[in-house]
């Protein structure tokens, strides 16, 4: 692992993208930053603008209206980025994968670093996720 | 010509200066976290969110703006704060530097950060960050004439002189905090600060929540992390001049060393202090603040001094 890894690594920042959720998996993913969990620990922090951040946290179905939105976002994002689909929706579609108006899981639109599954997943989860996603063996450059 | 250049980029120039703010910046964040019963970040977290900032991330450029400025206003942020440290620290520390009246000149040069942030986030061509630009030109117009009065009042104490290695000199034996004319001066001086580093009741030109960091938003890789270095060398400089003007300076030797860190650590303390007890207030609420209130207690701390107080 290299220093540009290293460093990256030890200081992501997130930004959070709310599909059209139920607000449960939102709910899940502040409690990450209580001081129960307290992530900043590993020196992450949520942060308001999408230039700044290193992790993009999307969750909830993405319908037809947030599919260019999330396409929006992810371009505006400075590379390298890391995407994380959040609860069953954002990974599968879940029970609205069926539906109508839903415009495809979130590996379909973008690519897709780390999934976390549950409805919604407990924050023990989210954590465990996010200690596998920084422990992941460093990838050959994917094209978006 | 070497000599001045290790001045310049080493002690006390930019090396000593990114290392003492970065560690500052770490207890600011750690005490927020104890503050809030959380664990906190590892003592390197600044210097990680830097150097990632500077080596792993892209630098956009905005479509609409004006790219130049964009990218030249963090330089000039981070060679004003670079400034303002190298005069301020000599004297702070007791050491001669043959300069009479520099602290008038560190009052212009302390502006220019905030005034490269106006510049920068005006070119950057982003709504929200023109919102965060006006207000942070209210945020200037109204504490500067808070500070302004404040080393008025510092420069009249010290029997009118100009030069800040003898203000610290005069303070050898009794510190101008000693009196009620200096309490009074303390106070508004920390608010000041507070308001000059944009932190939290103070932070409305770069409110997350609002404005999604205002003035900031459009910054991103290496730019960004100009900007953030800049506030990590303001937040280390703003105490010491503090300490420098009214708490008797910094000194070097033997048991002052301890003296002099926990000087500059508890002014800083006192700022994360302010900043997690307090929501943010209204720009209009602000100015009234600093216009009436502030500005009062110093005309007031004047008085006592006249009256040798």
């Amino acid at each position: 692992m290299g220093f540009k890894d290293f460093v990256f690594k030890k200081s992501l920042w997130l930004f959070h993208f709310g599909g059209a959720s139920c607000n449960n998996c939102d709910i899940e993913i502040l409690d990450c930053l209580t001081p129960r969990y307290d992530v900043e620990r590993f020196g992450m922090q949520l942060v308001g603008s999408i230039r700044h951040a290193d992790v993009l946290l999307v969750n909830g179905s993405i319908n037809r209206k947030d599919k260019s939105r999330l396409l929006d976002i992810y371009n505006q994002a400075p590379k390298p980025i890391l995407v994380v689909a959040i609860g069953a929706c954002g990974c599968t579609g879940g029970i609205f994968a069926e539906g109508n108006t839903f415009a495809g899981p979130v590996d379909k639109i973008i690519p897709v670093d780390a999934y976390i599954p549950g409805c919604p997943p407990k924050p023990e989860a989210i954590l465990a996720g996010i200690v596998k996603l920084l422990n992941k063996k460093p990838e050959k450059k994917k094209t978006a | 010509m070497l000599k001045e250049l290790f001045y310049y980029l080493v002690y006390p120039g930019f090396v000593f200066l990114a290392i003492s703010g970065g560690i500052i910046v770490w207890f600011d964040r750690k005490v927020t976290a104890w503050l809030q019963f959380r664990k906190g970040p590892p003592f390197l977290q600044p210097f990680y969110d830097f150097l990632k900032l500077l080596l792993v991330k892209e630098t956009i450029l905005p479509a609409r703006g004006s790219k130049i400025t964009f990218l030249l206003a963090p330089v000039l942020a981070l060679a004003g704060a670079m400034v303002a440290g190298i005069l301020i620290l000599p004297p702070a520390t007791g050491l001669n530097t043959g300069f009479s009246g520099d602290i008038i000149v560190i009052f212009y040069i302390l502006t220019i950060p905030s005034l490269t942030y106006i510049i920068g986030a005006l070119a950057s061509g982003n709504p929200l960050a023109a919102v965060g630009a006006s207000r942070e030109m209210k945020l200037i117009i109204s504490y500067e004439l808070t500070f302004l009065l404040i080393i008025a009042a510092v420069i009249l104490k010290s029997s009118l002189s100009i030069s800040l290695e003898d203000i610290v000199a005069m303070q050898q034996h009794h510190a101008y905090i000693g009196s009620i004319s200096g309490v009074l001066l303390f106070i508004t001086g920390i608010l000041t600060i507070q308001a000059k580093l944009g932190l939290i009741p103070f932070d409305m030109a770069e409110a997350e929540t609002e404005i999604t960091h205002g003035s900031f938003i459009e910054y991103s890789g290496s730019a960004y992390a100009l900007i953030k270095l800049t506030k990590y060398m303001m937040i280390f400089i703003l105490p010491v001049f503090l300490c420098a003007i009214l708490l008797g300076g910094l000194k070097f030797e033997g048991i002052h060393i301890l003296w002099s860190i926990l000087k500059v650590l508890g002014i800083v303390l006192l700022l994360t202090l302010i900043r997690n007890t307090n929501p943010r207030v209204r720009i209009d609420q602000a100015m009234r603040f600093f216009f009436i209130w502030m500005n009062l207690l110093v005309i007031i701390a004047i008085v006592l001094i006249l009256f040798g107080l």
